[in-house]
C-alpha cells in the first residue's frame, strides 16, 4: 500500500512458494539433465529452425520493419509510464460496457477470484484459450485442488495437459515432442481415439478437433488470457491459429479473462503496430489465422457475462526497477527463444518457470526475485546466456535482454558475495559441451554490453570482463546510449583494454573449475 | 459479487510508488511506419488474392451480377444441402441456391449450428498485404458463432471493402463491435512448428471477391 506522505515503498514480488514462476533446481542443474535428451535436442533444433527461417522471411518483406519496432518499442515505455491512467480508462471502459473488471494483487488472489466466478455458475469445468498469465499463477492446479476440471483447448496445451507435462516454450509449449510422442500420447489418453491414428500433423489436428469439439459445444465457462486490452475502447483482444481461442470467446456463457496489468495499451490504434508486429515475430506468418476483438457484453452475441481479472504478481516490483521494468513490454512473441542457442539446447524446462528462454531469465526474476537464501533456481537465470545478443536484435519491441541480464547479475553477486565468473562458468558447464566456446562467445558479444551506474560510471561490466571492471571505474557520458558511446574513440579504446584483459583472465582459469 | 476495493487500491498504489521510485522520461510515439497507403484495384485484388491463396483458402473473383451463381456453385461442388445465413444477408445472392436457408437468429442454440452444412457472410474490411478478412458483427455478418461453428464459410468479399495494409484496416474498423479477423482456413503451428490446416475452426474458407463492388 502506498504511504500518504510521498514516501514510495517498494512493491512486492509474486509470493514466494505460489504459481509456477520457480524451478525447483538450478539452471545448470536442469540444463544437465535436459543435454542427455537428444530426442528433446532434435525437436527443438528442427523447430526452432524452420521457425527463424520464416521469421526473417516475413519481417524482411516489410520495408518499414524497423519503424514499426520503433513505434512498438516506444508505445509499451509510454504505456508503462502511465499505467495507473491507463488502468483505470481501461477498468472504466469495460465497465460501461458490461463487464465487470476485478484486481488481483497475485496469483493467490487471482485464482480465488475466477474459482469463485466458476462456482457461481454452478459449472464444474471450464474450457481454456491458451494463456501464460493463467500458466503462471498455477490456475489448473488450484481448479483441480477446488474441484473444477479445466480443459485446455490450444493443441499443444492439450499435449502438455494429456501427458501430464510442462510446457517448454511461450508459443508452442509442447515444441519438445515431436510427431511420434504426439501420436502415442493421444493414442494412451484420449478416450475413443481411432486406434490407427498416424502421425501425420492434420490427422492429430482433427483428432484433437473431434475430441474438443463436444467440450465446446456444452461448456457454460471459459478462461482465457488476453494479447492486449485497450485503455481508451475497453477492448480485448486474443491473437490465436486453431480456432479454439474464437470457441471459448464465443460459446459460452460466462467468460473470465486473466490479464496481467502490463497487457494493456493505450489507443485502438495502437492495434497496427502490434497486429504486425506480432504473428511476424512469433509464428513467421504475415498474419495468424485469428484474432478476436471484443468490447464488453455485446447482446445477442457471444458470453453474456464476461469477467476481467487485472493481476499484478510480481509486475509492480519490476515496474520499480529502472532497467528491469523493460521487461514488462514484451509481448510474448517467443521470437527471443526460437533464436537463443542457449534456449536451443538446454530446452525451456531447464528455466523452471512458465516464462523460458531469454525473456524468461529475465522477467522470471523480476516477478518472483531471487530469493537471498542460497541456490534459489531463479538466481542462476541471470547467467543462462552467452549475452550474443541474437534475442535483442529479434526482439519486435526492442527489449535489450542481454543488458537486463547483466543488471541481474550484478544485483545478484552484490546480493551473494560470488563473483559473477563462477556462476556464468557453472551455468555454461551446464549447457554447452565445450564450455570454453561458451565463453569465447560470451566475451565476445560482451564487448557490446555494459551498464552505466546511477554516479555515470560504467562500474560493471558483464562476465568475464567483470573482474577488470571491479578495479576500476570507466567514465560513462551519461545521456549517451551505449551504441553512441561504444562508437566514439574513448569506448573503443576502453572496450578494446577491457577484451584484452577479460580474454587473459578467461585463459588463465582452469578447465576443472568449469 | 464485486472487486475488493482493496485490492485495487493496493495495485494502483503500487504502480505509482513504482514509478515514483524509477521515474523515466516522457515519451513521444515515432509513428514513421506506412499509413494511409492507397493501391489501385488490381493490386489490392492481386494482393489479396496471393495472401489467401497462400492461406490455402479458396479464391473465386466475380462480378456483382454473377454473385448468386459463384456461392450456388460453390455451395454445389461441396454438397452443403443445408446452410446458414445471417438475418440480414442480401436475399439476392442466395437466389440461385436450391438447398436449405437458415436465417439465423438469437434464439437458435449455438451448437445446433454445428448440424449446418456451411455458412454463407458478408464481410466488413479486408487487409491485402496480410490476406486478412475482418468481420464486425453487422446484420450481413451475424454473430460470432455463426461464421465459427459451420465447417465451411463461404466470405463475400467487395473489392471496395479491400484496403492495403494493416493501419488502413485499422482505421476502418468500429472498435466497440465485437470483430474477428479472419487470415485463411483454421490452422496450427503447435506440431514441430509446421502450419498444418484444419483445427476448429472452419476449416474450408472459400472467399468470393466481387470486383465491382
Ligand atoms: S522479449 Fe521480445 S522477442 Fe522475447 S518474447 Fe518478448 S517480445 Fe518476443
Amino acid at each position: 500500500m502506498s504511504t500518504f506522505l510521498g514516501m514510495p515503498a517498494a512493491p512486492p514480488r509474486s509470493p514466494f512458494g505460489t504459481g509456477n514462476l520457480r524451478g525447483d533446481r538450478t539452471f545448470p542443474e536442469a540444463a544437465h539433465g535436459e543435454l542427455r535428451n537428444d530426442q528433446l535436442r532434435h525437436n527443438l533444433g528442427r523447430a526452432t529452425r524452420t521457425i527463424r527461417t520464416k521469421r526473417l522471411n516475413v519481417t524482411g518483406e516489410l520495408p518499414d520493419w524497423e519503424r514499426l519496432r520503433d513505434a512498438g518499442s516506444a508505445v509499451k515505455t509510454d504505456t508503462m509510464n502511465r499505467l495507473p491512467e491507463l488502468l483505470e480508462q481501461l477498468e472504466q471502459k469495460v465497465t460501461e460496457r458490461g463487464g465487470t473488471v476485478h484486481w488481483a494483487r497475485d496469483g493467490v488472489e487471482a485464482n480465488e477470484i475466477v474459482t469463485r466466478l466458476i462456482r457461481a455458475t454452478g459449472s464444474s469445468d471450464v474450457i481454456k484459450v491458451k494463456s501464460m498469465a493463467t500458466q503462471e499463477i498455477g490456475l489448473n492446479e488450484h481448479l483441480e485442488a477446488a474441484g473444477i476440471t479445466p480443459y485446455e483447448t490450444d493443441l499443444a496445451e492439450l499435449i502438455v495437459q494429456l501427458a501430464d507435462d510442462k510446457p517448454s516454450h511461450i508459443l508452442v509449449p509442447a515444441i519438445h515432442r515431436n510427431r511420434d510422442e504426439i501420436r502415442q500420447i493421444f493414442l494412451d489418453e484420449i478416450p475413443g481415439v481411432d486406434p490407427d491414428l498416424d502421425n501425420v500433423p492434420a490427422h492429430l489436428a482433427a483428432a484433437a478437433r473431434a475430441y474438443l469439439r463436444e467440450k465446446f459445444m456444452t461448456a457454460r465457462v471459459a478462461v482465457s488470457g488476453a494479447n492486449f486490452g485497450i485503455a481508451e475502447t475497453g477492448t480485448l483482444a486474443v491473437v490465436e491459429s486453431e480456432g479454439n481461442g474464437r470457441m471459448c470467446l464465443t460459446l459460452p456463457d460466462t467468460l473470465i479473462t486473466v490479464m496481467g496489468i502490463e497487457k494493456v495499451l493505450p489507443r485502438y490504434q495502437d492495434l497496427e503496430v502490434f497486429l504486425q508486429l506480432l504473428p511476424r515475430s512469433s509464428t513467421g506468418e504475415r498474419m495468424n489465422p485469428y484474432t478476436s476483438m471484443w468490447t464488453g457484453v455485446t447482446p445477442g452475441d457471444g458470453p453474456q457475462d464476461f469477467h476481467l481479472i487485472l493481476l499484478d504478481n510480481g509486475r509492480t516490483a519490476a515496474l520499480a526497477d529502472t532497467i528491469g521494468r523493460e521487461a514488462l513490454n514484451c509481448i510474448r512473441c517467443s521470437a527471443c527463444l526460437n533464436v537463443c542457442p542457449v534456449y536451443e539446447r538446454a530446452g525451456g524446462h531447464a528455466y523452471g518457470s512458465t516464462y523460458p528462454g531469454p525473456i524468461g531469465a529475465v522477467l522470471t526474476p523480476q516477478l518472483a526475485g531471487m530469493h537471498a537464501a542460497k541456490n534459489d533456481p531463479n538466481s542462476s537465470l541471470p547467467y543462462a546466456s552467452s549475452l550474443c545478443g541474437a534475442c535483442f536484435d529479434a526482439c519486435p519491441v526492442k527489449i535489450d535482454i542481454p543488458s537486463m541480464l547483466v543488471e541481474l547479475r550484478h544485483q545478484h553477486t552484490e546480493q551473494s558475495g560470488t563473483t559473477v565468473e563462477k556462476l556464468a562458468m557453472k551455468a555454461a558447464a551446464g549447457v554447452m559441451g565445450k564450455p570454453k566456446l561458451f565463453t569465447a562467445a560470451q566475451k565476445a558479444a560482451s564487448l557490446g554490453r555494459v551498464v552505466g551506474g546511477r554516479d555515470g560510471t560504467i562500474s560493471r561490466l558483464p562476465a568475464p570482463l567483470s573482474g577488470w571492471s571491479d578495479s576500476r571505474d570507466t567514465a560513462a557520458p551519461p545521456k549517451q546510449s551505449f551504441r553512441s558511446w561504444l562508437a566514439s574513440a574513448e569506448g573503443a579504446e576502453t572496450m578494446r583494454a577491457a577484451a584484452d584483459e577479460g580474454a587473459r583472465l578467461t585463459a588463465e582459469t582452469p578447465e576443472e573449475d568449469q | 459479487m464485486t472487486t475488493s476495493p482493496t485490492a485495487r487500491d493496493t495495485v494502483l498504489g503500487r504502480i505509482r510508488d513504482a514509478l515514483a521510485l524509477a521515474p523515466t522520461p516522457e515519451v513521444t510515439v515515432p509513428r514513421a511506419y506506412r499509413t494511409g497507403r492507397t493501391l489501385p484495384d488490381g493490386e489490392r485484388l492481386a494482393l489479396l488474392t496471393d495472401r489467401l491463396v497462400d492461406y490455402k483458402a479458396q479464391v473465386h473473383p466475380c462480378t456483382g451480377d454473377d454473385t448468386a451463381e459463384v456461392i450456388a456453385e460453390v455451395l454445389r461442388e461441396r454438397g452443403a444441402r443445408r446452410i446458414g445465413v445471417p438475418d440480414g444477408l442480401d436475399e439476392q445472392w442466395l437466389t440461385a441456391y436450391d438447398g436449405e436457408v437458415q436465417r439465423d437468429s438469437a434464439d437458435i442454440p449455438a451448437p445446433s449450428l454445428d448440424a449446418l452444412d456451411g455458412v454463407v457472410t458478408a464481410s466488413a474490411v479486408s487487409c491485402a498485404e496480410t490476406g486478412t478478412i475482418f468481420l464486425d458483427g453487422s446484420p450481413d455478418q451475424g454473430r460470432r458463432a455463426l461464421s465459427l461453428v459451420p465447417d465451411l464459410h463461404v466470405c463475400v468479399v467487395d473489392l471496395s471493402s479491400v484496403v492495403a495494409g494493416v493501419p488502413e484496416a485499422v482505421a476502418r474498423l468500429v472498435p466497440e463491435r465485437p470483430t474477428t479477423l479472419i487470415s485463411g482456413p483454421s490452422a496450427t503451428s503447435d506440431i514441430e512448428l509446421e502450419r498444418v490446416e484444419g483445427v476448429h475452426g472452419p476449416r474450408d474458407l472459400v472467399v468470393v471477391i466481387r470486383t465491382d463492388a
